[in-house]
């Protein structure tokens, strides 16, 4: 579990680099972009304040007793224990203080939770480790997913200024619309959380939850999962642009086009083969992307919670079996189905390259056919 | 009333006990069980204090360094799970087990027997959980709120060992606990009234009811996760009818009383500390006992304040809202009551006194942010935040572990008859004081800025902030070694302790000589 190699050189570099790449951190909450996270910002003030505020009094008292009422300044203590004029007054002044707070709190709380009237809805799915986006209004749906390399990660490479807070595909949202967002998973608990919108919102399993924003400014906003949702918890990162909503269409435009084209692209695929390297690129390509979490780059799994590929009696002998488990995952297990994921030419490749990768050897090549096949049930 | 424990002192047949080990396993000893705990608190204290270290570590620096995400949130799970049930709760069933008989003037606990087993189950369930460590594929690692199906569906073997453990520490609570009420109920001194009990058997007494009515909750949260996970239900499963949000409705049902079983008992201890110190009686008996009474009823209304992002109707949640507020104002009391105390008292600074304090301005500020989590729509920001991290710790250890500490030095020269070293002490209380907030308080900003709790890795603004923490972290974990070092000494000798140890300390346990006999009462004694 600890990596003990990497051990010998971190440690003096903890002592010293501690600081080297720290950007500055805001010590309070954002104000967000939107009318609802600016109201949020405003209530977390004033609670602060109040808090501030009967806490100075309090630890006033308190010290005033401690610098005052000392046994070393030879003073004769008090023998009173109780008053019930101070005891009413002392439960009742809260009170009318949660009051007084509790007011603006329901009326933000009613807000947020209007999903009404939107403009346009965004199907958000969570799952270990990365999010869908599908605009359930257009032709557009993509999965969302950690940018970062590894490398950065493990300290190889230096980090960049969005370490852990990039993606290959961010969600694009047009500005000054009602974006309503449905959240779900397709396997644990997961949580949306976009601090500059105020939304944090579960994703579960099985159900759909709703919320919405209305973002007045374009710009890129960052933020994360906030659910332990398993051992990459840590690495499932937000992005949302903000488009005009002028740009916002050109955007949505361009992508229609290119789930069409990508789509023709897989009839055409169909008639042909790939050869073993170009299947071997795109496979291990594929693999580091979203097999090697689980699977560990070097194929041998996490003993006791994620398989081995490596030697593995499916992946060397049952090419069928290896398939159908690639499609449609594994039910009551961590194992994804990939069909809705990746492409057929992605899928074949990984398979094609979990088959020969890391001494398995069997020298079979799949087919972008044979894994189409196997989805139209007709594989053996 | 001194001659009667004097005699009780005197009469040798009273004070015998086995030797070795025997007296150990098979003791029946209200005295010795609370040695046991309180021992066992200890250990456990380090155990889950070394994986925070371990948590601390690794997040020192951006980047993975030391560990794998994977264990890390082994670290994070287990770190809960002892600290909650291996060393708050049993440290205080220790305090009760030690001080409650001493308290209401009764010879032992009421079912002795019972005693000795629901201390000895408990190493076991710790040696299980911490045994599942070194599986193939680690122990639980989804966090001590164990929420499904991540428990259930995606968790690894150990699951079911997870499952036992918790089971165990259940069975333990719920043996401890009845025997705590039904020792208050039956075995005070006969001129002890309600009325006249010490604020500690309070606060303990109203605990021990909230334990009895939540741990069965928990074993049947664990149940339904294991039969989820190996017999094909689908209590947690949408996919079978089932709902994961049910999940944490019952384990919050049990969780926040739970949170509230980890602070009563403190209440209790700083409600016998301050008037001593302050040489007044407690400012507002009856409202104390009154709070106690308010909070824990209160505690079964707000559960679902920690699902505010589960998705609630919007009923739902200003109703949880509004009953979490109004937590704030009987705990307002106790504060304002402590205060009070204090306020024209004749002070002094022991360390009793300081932890005592201490807890006073920290607890109230992890109360505070609490207030604060209880706005729902603020929550959406600060839910499952560092913001977060720092309120429970705030509460769980300024709060419930200082109080622990005070109780410690408080009681120390009762339990073994020497004084221990103030100086040493005060050494301990202040180098604890000032890292302990080194660690915790950074995190509400670090949390306000958009850490996420329970990641192993973060992005790089959060560096700076978090390489403090961890310095605060490592110190205030090598400042616990002088707490050993000081009780150690004081268990091996020193100045002999008076009676009366502290010169205003109220109550029964005062009046019995110091160390208190084997056997405290033979015959009930007067209260006054």
């Amino acid at each position: 579990m600890t990596k003990l190699s990497s051990l010998r050189w971190s440690l003096p570099a903890l002592l010293c680099t501690a600081s080297v790449n720290a950007t500055t951190m805001p010590l309070n909450m954002t104000k967000g972009v939107s009318d609802i996270s600016m109201q949020v910002y405003n209530l977390h003030m004033t609670i602060f304040w109040i808090c501030c505020a009967i806490g100075g009094v309090v630890f006033s008292l308190m010290f005033w007793s401690i610098f005052r009422h000392r046994k070393s300044r030879g003073v004769t203590p008090a023998q009173f224990h109780e008053s019930t004029k101070v005891e009413i007054i002392w439960t009742s002044i809260p009170v009318v203080i949660l009051i007084l707070m509790a007011i603006p709190a329901t009326k933000t709380l009613i807000a947020m939770e209007d999903t009404t009237e939107a403009d346009i809805t965004v199907l958000i799915t969570g799952s270990q480790w990365k999010w869908h986006y599908e605009f359930l209004d257009h032709d557009v749906a993509y999965y969302s997913l950690l940018a970062t390399p590894k490398e950065q990660i493990n300290n190889r490479f230096n980090k960049e200024e969005n370490y852990l807070l990039e993606v290959d595909r961010p969600l694009v949202i047009p500005t000054n619309k009602k974006v309503r967002f449905l959240m779900t998973s397709d396997d644990v608990i997961h949580s949306w959380w976009l601090p500059a919108f105020a939304i944090k919102k579960d994703a579960n399993p099985g159900f759909i939850n709703e919320t919405w924003t209305r973002v007045e400014e374009p710009g890129i906003y960052r933020g994360q999962c906030a659910e332990l949702c398993g051992k990459d918890h840590g690495f499932m990162p937000i992005v949302v642009i903000a488009k005009t909503p002028e740009d916002f269409a050109i955007w949505l435009a361009e992508e229609e086009k290119r789930n069409a084209e990508a789509r023709a692209e897989e009839q055409e695929l169909l008639a042909m083969n790939m050869s073993l390297e170009e299947l071997m690129t795109v496979g291990e390509r594929t693999y580091i992307g979203h097999c090697s979490a689980c699977h560990q780059a070097s194929g041998e799994g996490l003993p006791g919670i994620f398989p081995a590929l490596k030697g593995s009696k499916m992946v060397q002998q049952d090419m069928a079996g290896h398939i159908n488990m690639v499609l449609h995952g594994s039910s009551g297990t961590a194992m994804q189905a990939f069909a809705k994921q990746l492409s057929l030419k992605e899928i074949a490749a990984v398979i094609t390259y979990e088959r020969n990768a890391w001494g398995n050897n069997t020298g079979e090549l799949v087919q972008a056919a044979d894994v189409h096949a196997v989805l139209q049930g007709k594989g053996d | 009333m001194s001659v009667i424990t004097e005699s009780a002192v005197v009469d040798e047949h009273h004070d015998h006990k086995p030797k070795g080990i025997k007296r150990w396993l098979y003791t029946t000893n209200h005295k010795d069980i609370g040695s046991l705990y309180l021992i066992f608190s200890l250990i456990m204290f380090f155990i889950g204090g070394t994986m925070a270290m371990v948590i601390r570590l690794e997040l020192f620096q951006p980047g993975l360094q030391f560990v794998e995400p994977h264990f890390f949130n082994q670290m994070t799970t287990v770190h809960g799970l002892v600290m909650v049930f291996g060393a708050v709760m049993p440290a205080f069933t220790g305090l009760a087990n030690w001080m409650i008989p001493m308290m209401i003037g009764a010879p032992d606990m009421a079912l002795p027997r019972m005693n000795n087993w629901s201390f000895w189950i408990l190493p076991f369930a710790f040696l299980i959980l911490l045994s599942s460590l070194f599986m193939p594929g680690g122990g639980p690692a989804f966090g001590w709120t164990f929420y499904a199906p991540l428990s259930s569906t995606y968790s690894s073997d150990s699951t079911a060992l997870f499952v036992f453990s918790v089971h165990i520490m259940g069975i333990s609570s719920i043996m401890g606990a009845i025997n705590v009420i039904v020792t208050i109920f039956n075995m005070r001194a006969p001129t002890m009234t309600w009325m006249k009990m010490p604020m500690f058997v309070w606060t303990w007494l109203v605990t021990a009811f909230l334990l009895i009515m939540v741990m069965p909750v928990l074993a049947g949260a664990v149940t339904m996760v294991l039969t989820d996970k190996y017999f094909a239900t689908s209590f947690f499963d949408a996919a079978g009818g089932g709902d994961p949000v049910l999940f944490q409705h019952i384990f919050w049902f049990f969780g926040h009383p739970e949170v509230y079983i980890m602070i009563l008992p403190a209440f209790g201890i700083i409600s016998s500390i301050v008037p001593a110190f302050s040489r007044k009686p407690l400012f507002g008996y009856a409202s104390m006992v009154y709070a106690t009474g308010s909070i824990a009823l209160l505690s079964f209304l707000v559960w679902a304040h920690h699902m505010f992002t589960t998705g609630m109707p919007v009923f739902a949640e200003l109703f949880f809202m509004y009953c979490t507020m109004l937590i704030s104002v009987p705990t307002g009391v106790k504060v304002f009551n402590w205060v009070a105390t204090m306020w024209r008292g004749a002070m002094t600074f022991e360390a009793p006194m300081m932890f005592a304090m201490a807890f006073i301005v920290l607890f109230t500020i992890g109360g505070f942010s609490g207030l604060m989590l209880a706005i729902t729509p603020a929550d959406f920001q600060y839910h499952d935040t560092y913001f977060v991290v720092a309120h429970f710790h705030y509460v769980l250890v300024t709060g419930a572990v200082f109080s622990i500490m005070a109780g410690a030095y408080y009681w120390l020269p009762k339990w073994t008859g020497f004084m221990y070293d103030e100086k040493l002490a005060q050494w301990h209380f202040w180098c604890s004081l000032i890292s302990v907030n080194l660690l915790f308080f950074p995190m509400h900003f670090v949390g306000l800025a958009g850490m996420p709790r329970r990641i192993p890795d973060y992005a790089l603004q959060f560096a700076d902030f978090n390489a403090l923490i961890s310095v605060g972290g490592f110190l205030f974990g090598l400042s616990q070694l002088l707490f050993v070092w000081v009780v150690v000494k004081c268990a091996r000798g020193g100045e002999k302790a008076t009676a009366q140890v502290w010169e205003g300390a109220q109550g029964l346990e005062w009046e019995v000589p110091s160390p208190a006999p084997y056997h405290t009462f033979t015959t009930p004694p007067e209260v006054k």
